[in-house]
């Protein structure tokens, strides 16, 4: 409600007394050695009250996997902070900040894939041995890929490659450190995704102890995945620049300074080779997959164990190998975006599906029903569908999306140059982290006040994905009380136990079942508590509509609050704090089999496209996204989670690229990187398929992942019928469409 | 150099002492507290500084105060009248058209002056008159309900 009057406060709209503003010096080069910091001329403005470089750091400069709160001997791209100019006003440390003189010795940049595997390249990190993330190798091997191969009728080799895109969410990072009156503690405002990871980065870089350091989220601007190793270091640099000036400190990064230092959309390059027979059935799938990393990594350790699970598609493929790895280049960097590394697997593996279909002269979607995994396959990881294992609905939703889309090919060739296609991306995701990281964990507390408001705490944050109304709504319906009785405060790391990253759609699946057992052991005390009233046995009593009562004898009831109140007379706590954990899951890192996930969500896409053969120009017109979402908890707020995925997919599939030249950044800012505007979406119609999993809070699975990850896909295939020419390079922009290739950058078309 | 500018903001009086070069973002925002105005790329692409400035929706951020004055501006502040939201305000939350609320304000001033203008917007219509402010949560289509709703009801 406060967010359509004005009222919502986001970090930028927050001031405190005294409050300093910083400016981060950032590098002039990919990649090169610092020789001098020369702040003199800075320090010379009377505004500036402090520039701030590595030998400022009172605790550690590397503060994650690698990443340097300010970068001291070399800078490995050009988002690097060098320095930090601190200043009464924010024009003055800009000010401040154009007038700290660095000098470089320029290195030879790794700007490519291909640059980094070269061999005699220069290290884009000194201390490795080359410049593959070695920790983001994994293999994925089921059945006996040759037999298959020799078995098969023939075989098709592909390759495709992603561009890297940016979140492009509204609001740029935002971070305000306010240190207490000793000194002993600092507070953190600010647009960050992930407040633990934060207060463990800040923590280390003033070199205390976690507990001193509390972060406190405000209304996110939007992250999809994106405001956390950014928001971090600039939180670090805050923190320092306060404890170094005493007072509070805010950095507010232009939007230019975000599209530059931020996470992206990793890059992927992919090499296929199928054995395929003339029925259409694929025998074989070998996939080589390479992750452009970018300077430095937090993520691609995670996205590749993703990547190397979902591959080779929703499709029953009998023989597999999988490898996956990420290279380190003198670029902007990768990290998590909204659908992980899916929406790149999945234009991949949807556009190699159609080209298989093509050579086959077989419709795609009689293809891909063909190969959908069904009741009694296993999945790519050897788990089990169908009876006694896990709910395989794609098959029914292919046919359904099909039917509802009215869905047919349109004939080949049309006339004139305005020509329509229609694209299929079907796509299955693993829900929540999985085996990624061990356990996937998180807590919530719950606690009935004595004027019988709800509290509740999740570990994970509401980054405008709307858990607060999905935490809210479970809370009330196990109470068995009135919505309006919950607050939800913003997440204060100090309050809960380390709950982990709100991340890959665990919000609901994960932290909602944390908040459904809180729920649940709160109801279990509000019974008792009833029980002495009623003297009935609680076991037997029930709550609806704030009244408790036994279904047995319905007439003697109490209210909620007279429960409340005798609980809080009477001494009794009202209150839980719960965690719940998927436990250690049991899988072969080495062989890529075993649980990877807990469960799966199915989904299919068709989108419907105009493409001017003149211009390039890709209209999309219609499409159907259809989900399996377990048990549909809140339809409204899914069909926005689809809406928004599909549209952010869209961009990616014809307009968003991130152009660099000789790894500088040229599309800084929205005249130059565009992102879909309403004049640009499609009517798009979603299909709520409920499969009775249940895996999540009353079943729920989540869908802000699985809205995006096919669009992008579906456009791409759609484009390919329409013209009859696959691009094989994302986005499908003017150029790629009109002329087959890239402008800026040679693609590959045909 | 410091000029002295006077204008209404959500029918109140103002009068301000700015640097010449001061946007009227910042003094919405620094000067009279009126944060809900929000900053996306300061270059008068994403829109999320759309206030209307005598009832033609602009980007705050490429407008200079010293430009406005005697000027009526109205900001997302505004929109509620007698402590009731006003209908559009009421259509975006009851068709879920925010989510992480960034765009929001400056959404609901470009809905704000396409319904002042033409209280009968096509989809289309307002399509074209919402295509200046840019949301990466919502894909706009639920936006587009929400304007739709109140155009169809008249009470825009």
């Amino acid at each position: 409600m406060s967010k359509v009057t004005g009222r919502a406060r986001f970090a930028d709209d927050l001031s405190f007394h005294g409050m300093l503003f910083a400016s981060t010096v950032y590098s002039q080069h990919p990649h090169a050695r610092i020789k001098k910091v020369d702040m003199s001329k800075a320090m010379d403005i009377p505004e500036v009250l402090a520039v701030i470089t590595p030998d400022d750091v009172p605790g550690s400069n590397g503060v994650m996997r690698g990443f340097l709160v300010l970068a001291g001997e070399k800078v490995k791209y050009v988002g690097d902070g060098v320095a930090l100019v601190v200043a009464k006003s924010e024009t003055a440390a800009r000010k401040g900040r154009d007038a700290v003189v660095v000098d470089y010795e320029p290195l030879p940049p790794v700007l490519s894939i291909d640059d980094a595997l070269k061999s005699g390249a220069s290290l884009v990190h000194e201390d490795k041995e080359d410049n593959i993330i070695s920790k983001s190798r994994y293999q994925l091997k089921k059945g006996d890929l040759e037999r298959g191969f020799a078995e098969a009728d023939f075989i098709v080799e592909r390759t495709y490659e992603t561009q890297f895109v940016a979140h492009a969410y509204i609001e740029p990072e935002v971070v305000i450190a306010v240190p207490d009156f000793n000194q002993e503690f600092m507070t953190i405002y600010g647009s960050i995704q992930n407040p633990f990871s934060a207060r463990a980065a800040v923590a280390a870089a003033l070199g205390w102890s976690v507990g001193q350091v509390k972060i406190v989220q405000n209304a996110v601007g939007g992250t999809f995945g994106g405001k956390d190793e950014c928001a971090i270091l600039n939180a670090c640099r805050a923190a320092i620049a306060s404890i170094k000036t005493h007072r509070p400190v805010k950095l507010s990064l232009s939007r230019e300074e975000s599209m530059v230092e931020g996470p992206k959309r990793h890059p992927y390059r992919f090499n296929f080779k199928v054995g395929v027979k003339k029925d259409g059935s694929i025998l074989a799938m070998k996939s080589e997959l390479i992750a452009q990393g970018g300077a430095y990594n937090n993520k691609a350790q995670f996205t590749n164990w993703r990547a190397s699970i979902h591959a080779t598609g929703p499709y029953n493929i009998p023989n597999i190998e999988t490898r996956v790895f990420g290279v380190y280049t003198n670029t902007i960097y990768g990290g998590a975006m909204r659908g992980f590394s899916s929406p790149q697997c999945i234009f991949a593996q949807e556009s190699l599906m159609d080209e298989i279909a093509q050579e086959l002269d077989m419709d795609p979607l009689e293809l891909r029903r063909k190969n959908a995994l069904s009741p009694g396959h296993t999945l790519p990881d050897g788990q089990l569908l169908g009876e006694g294992g896990l709910p395989a609905p794609l098959p029914d939703i292919i046919d359904n999306t099909a039917r509802k889309f009215k869905y047919s090919k349109p004939a080949q060739p049309q006339e004139g140059s305005v020509k329509k296609g229609i694209g299929i991306a079907c796509g299955f995701r693993g829900a929540g982290l999985g085996a990624e990281a061990g356990a996937d964990a998180t807590g919530a507390i719950v606690t009935v006040q004595s004027d019988g408001s709800i509290t509740i705490v999740s570990g994970l944050t509401d980054n405008g994905q709307g858990l607060k109304v999905a935490f809210s709504q479970i809370v009330a319906e196990v109470l068995g009380v009135s919505l309006d009785r919950i607050v939800y405060p913003t997440t204060d790391t100090s309050i809960i136990p380390d709950g982990g990253p709100t991340v890959a759609s665990r919000g609901v699946m994960i932290g909602g079942r944390a908040m459904e057992k809180a729920a649940l052991e709160v109801k279990k005390k509000i019974l008792v508590v009833a029980g002495e009233i009623l003297q009935l046995d609680p076991e037997k009593l029930t709550i609806e509509n704030e009244e408790i009562f036994s279904p047995d004898n319905p007439e003697k009831r109490v209210s909620y609050m007279d429960v409340v109140s005798r609980a809080y007379a009477t001494g009794q706590m009202l209150a839980a704090l719960s965690w719940f954990s998927t436990g250690v899951p049991e899988f072969d890192y080495e062989t890529g089999q075993g649980k990877s996930y807990p469960t799966y969500s199915w989904g299919m896409v068709i989108t419907e496209v105009e493409v001017d053969t003149e211009t390039g120009l890709v209209k999309v017109n219609r499409a159907l996204s259809t989900h399996d979402v377990g048990t549909a908890i809140n339809p409204a707020a899914i069909k926005g989670q689809v809406y928004g995925g599909y549209v952010m997919g869209q961009g990616m599939a014809v307009l968003e690229d991130i152009e660099q030249a000789n790894g500088f950044v040229k599309s800084k800012n929205f005249d130059e990187y565009l992102i879909p505007t309403a004049m640009d979406i499609p009517d798009i119609d979603v299909l709520i398929v409920e499969t009775g999993d249940t895996y999540g809070p009353f079943g729920g699975k989540s869908v802000g992942e699985p809205g995006t990850e096919m669009a992008a896909a579906s456009v791409a295939n759609a484009i390919a019928q329409a013209t009859g020419r696959r691009i094989r390079n994302l986005p499908c922009n003017l150029e790629r469409v009109f002329l087959g290739y890239n402008l800026t950058r040679q693609g590959t078309a045909r | 150099m410091q000029e002295k500018v006077s204008f209404t903001v959500n029918g109140k009086e103002y009068e301000v002492e700015v640097l010449s070069n001061e946007r009227l973002l910042d003094t919405l925002r620094d000067n009279l507290g009126l944060t809900g105005t929000k900053e996306g790329c300061s270059i008068g692409e994403c829109g999320a500084c759309t206030v209307l400035l005598n009832g033609e929706a602009v980007n705050s951020c490429l407008v200079f105060t010293v430009q406005v004055q005697g000027g009526h501006i109205l900001t997302v502040e505004g929109l509620k009248k007698d402590g009731k939201l006003s209908p559009l305000q009421e259509a975006f939350v009851k068709y879920n058209a925010v989510q992480c609320g960034y765009c929001s304000p400056g959404m609901l001033m470009a809905a704000t002056a396409i319904l002042k203008k033409n209280p009968q917007p096509s989809r289309e219509e307002i399509k074209e008159g919402i295509a200046g402010v840019l949301c990466r949560c919502t894909g706009y289509e639920q936006i587009i309900q929400a304007i739709e709703a109140v155009a169809k009801k008249g009470e825009g």
